[in-house]
């Protein structure tokens, strides 16, 4: 599977989400699908995209908040999916695509690639909700299983690693800063 | 523990008036009191966390999402979150109010405090954060209602210490 498909397949249920990446070919990939208002890129800070959605999902729970995090940027702060399970945001749906590589600089392996099991990790942290897909179609039901869901959930995604052939974009990063917290802010709060 | 109760409620009491409905904490001894009221509070949103660096990241999404938040941590996971709060609250403008136990000062007796008390505010300075002291309860309310307020308008992280002289009851 390929993170650009995983993504594709899901962009269409992405519209009615609030949708936090971490940067790289996260980043680059989802804007060369489409931007949109509701999309915010975490494009340094490796560790805090998973922190972001759950200070967002803690803040509006009637919001349905989608992380998609990498293999690299989890295991720079395994102890936050600790805290995603004490506080078990049911508005949160996080997504790790693990390609067991730090592929923007250079594709060095992680240590999931030497056998490292992140969604074991994240079932032992607590979190009651999770699951490693390696098949796009099982991505896919797993995604939209887990937004039908009332529930935190962690989907570990295996991807290839292979990305965008760069990773800078024309979106600068304050111009998507200040119109995710206007899209926010815009987005009625639940009476 | 004489940790001192009246100040940890005075400070609470302030971060309420301006309107932090989020605090996450990783504790720490001056700052028992403070986490306790917030998780008392059904008001307050606690959020313990495993490393104060995540608590960038979560004021950082509840700040883009509508809400206000503070940050209670000591002055060693201060300096444990640095780069969160360079490369994502700086980076992205994001307004931080952190309340940050200064241990290390003169009075210390832990011997493992010492090395953090003095680089901190040095740090402080060199990631260009405005920071002041509390170190008396008269001026708690006035100086955490400025801070706040620089917070907000600059869209900047900021720093109160938390001394000594206002934490800590020694008989």
């Amino acid at each position: 599977m390929k993170r650009l498909d995983a993504m594709e397949a899901v962009y269409a249920d992405l519209e009615r989400c609030v949708v936090v990446t971490i940067m790289g070919a996260v980043a680059a990939e989802l804007q060369s699908i489409g931007h949109k208002p509701n999309f915010f890129y975490l494009q340094h800070a490796m560790g805090l995209a998973s922190s972001m959605g759950l200070g967002i999902a803690l803040s509006r729970p009637e919001l349905k908040v989608v992380v998609f995090d990498g293999d690299g940027s989890i295991l720079m702060n395994l102890g936050g999916l600790t805290t995603l399970a004490r506080y078990r945001p049911r508005n949160l749906v996080h997504v790790v695509f693990d390609n067991e590589s730090l592929l923007s600089v250079g594709g060095f392996p992680t240590a999931t690639s030497t056998g490292s099991d992140i969604a074991g990790m994240a079932a032992a942290a607590g979190i009651a909700r999770t699951s490693t897909v390696r098949e796009l179609d099982a991505f896919t039901d797993t995604f939209r299983d887990a937004l039908a869901t009332d529930d935190l959930t962690t989907i570990v995604a295996k991807v290839e690693a292979v990305g965008p052939a760069g990773y800078v974009t024309d979106l600068s990063l304050l111009e998507n800063r200040y119109q995710f917290q206007r899209f926010l802010r815009q987005t009625p709060t639940r009476p | 523990m004489p940790v001192s109760v009246a100040s940890s409620k005075l400070i609470y009491e302030c971060l309420k008036d301006v309107g932090v409905r989020i605090v996450s904490a990783l504790p720490e001894t001056w700052l028992v009191h403070l986490i306790r009221v917030a998780e008392d509070d059904r008001d307050m949103q606690l959020v313990r966390l495993a490393k104060e660096e995540e608590g960038v990241g979560i004021s950082a999404g509840a700040h883009l999402a509508g809400v206000s938040s503070a940050m209670l941590m000591q002055n060693h996971g201060f300096l444990a979150s640095v780069n969160g709060i360079v490369s994502c609250a700086q980076l992205y403008r994001i307004p931080l109010l952190m309340l940050i136990s200064h241990r290390g000062e003169f009075g210390e007796r832990d011997p493992w405090q010492t090395e953090g008390g003095g680089v901190t505010e040095h740090v402080l300075d060199a990631l260009r954060i405005p920071h002041d002291r509390l170190d008396a309860p008269e001026h708690v309310s006035r100086r955490i209602r400025k801070a706040y307020t620089l917070a907000q308008s600059a869209s900047r992280p900021v720093a109160l210490l938390l001394c000594r002289d206002l934490m800590w009851e020694e008989a």
